[in-house]
């Protein structure tokens, strides 16, 4: 996918520079982008480093675990189709606490995992998605997430005079359309209930 | 509003002492976890900086030819009508397809108008609440063996166009 995005930037730049005259600054551009990458990524290392490093003392003290073991009630009610001893629960638990927390490197592995275990429970269609995967995905998807630490970062790079004053605005944004997910998730869930006379 | 604004400033020093903290309490060498996880920030970062020349140089080259200024002009008319900015539209496009790609536009919208000017903030918020739906779906689909995705799809869109429409509604508030 990227391979042919990155193409057509590349192709529609530079064809599109050469018909207006632009390719001086096409040259600027692309000289001047890589090196103010470069920049970005020097920044980044400190406030990235921050942040792992804060994350890795959360994880070493079990905040993770603390956290999936107190959402249980939450997730019982977000996936009704899952037993919830089953261990798709604490995958997903783990999941979404670690996309929460901004732990990108926890959230996949634990959420391919709770992908694979909701496979078992899906014995009826095994090709087709079932309600706990098709709401695991739209909440995964709806990306709660509590500090955007790369936009603080790239804001910090660009001058922003406050780069941490979007994070009250981006948690309502998040909010609002973890919400919106959820909503539907309900309405879809109930609606192929109904349909299959509860058996789904 | 206000109050989230409050909660911006604080929430950075309040997770920093409630982590700390609740190392301590667990008997953790806090500081040496710390150092511990800075190591894994700096290869990330490093791990991404090809990735991240790449896309600014590709943006990079796709901005100076003019090329986004005339996408600008065509789509100003219809994207007035919607109260949403036009220099957004790629960005909110990509966003869906490629992560690093998005981060690629963003950056140039940092660049080009600043991160605190209007566009700036639409651009902060939304990124912060949106996700790479075709990716995501098709990663996690895979790893279950799934070919019918049945109802995410159209769950995932309407998640992204509610953050959108937050992300803009509260960028007029800020």
């Amino acid at each position: 996918m990227l391979n042919y995005i990155w193409a057509v930037l590349i192709f529609i730049g530079v064809v599109y520079g050469a018909l207006t005259g632009h390719m001086p600054d096409v040259t600027n551009g692309a000289l001047d982008s890589a090196k103010s990458a470069v920049e970005l990524c020097i920044t980044m290392l400190g406030v990235m480093s921050l942040w792992t490093g804060l994350m890795e003392i959360a994880t070493r003290s079990g905040i993770i675990e603390t956290f999936t073991r107190k959402i249980i009630p939450l997730m019982r009610w977000l996936f009704p189709d899952v037993p919830a001893e089953h261990e798709a629960m604490s995958h997903m638990s783990t999941n979404m606490i670690a996309n929460f927390l901004g732990l990108g490197w926890a959230a996949t592995p634990a959420g391919l995992l709770a992908m694979k275990s909701l496979a078992e429970l899906n014995t009826k269609n095994s090709e087709s998605a079932s309600n706990a995967m098709c709401a695991f995905l739209v909440i995964n998807i709806s990306s709660i997430q509590l500090i955007p630490v790369n936009i603080i970062a790239y804001r910090s790079q660009y001058g922003s005079v406050n780069p941490a004053s979007i994070i009250g605005p981006a948690i309502i944004a998040t909010t609002v359309s973890t919400v919106a997910g959820v909503i539907f998730c309900r309405i879809a869930q109930r609606h192929r209930h109904s349909k299959n006379g509860g058996a789904a | 509003m206000k109050f989230f604004l409050i909660i911006s400033d604080f929430i950075i020093p309040l997770i920093m002492l409630g982590i700390v903290a609740h190392g301590i309490r667990k008997k953790r060498p806090v500081y040496d976890d710390f150092v511990d996880g800075a190591k894994k920030g700096i290869k990330t970062v490093i791990g991404i900086m090809p990735t991240l020349i790449g896309l600014m140089v590709g943006v990079g080259v796709l901005r100076s030819s003019g090329f986004l200024d005339m996408l600008t002009q065509v789509t100003q008319k219809f994207s007035d009508k919607i109260f949403f900015p036009a220099q957004l539209i790629p960005l909110t496009f990509i966003r869906m397809f490629s992560s690093s790609a998005a981060t690629g536009l963003a950056l140039d919208i940092f660049n080009q108008y600043g991160p605190d000017s209007y566009i700036g903030i639409v651009t902060s918020i939304m990124m912060s609440c949106t996700e790479t739906i075709f990716y995501t779906m098709s990663v996690y689909c895979i790893a279950a063996g799934i070919k019918k995705t049945r109802w995410t799809l159209p769950g995932a869109l309407l998640c992204t166009f509610a953050g959108i429409v937050a992300s803009v509604l509260l960028a007029r508030m800020m």
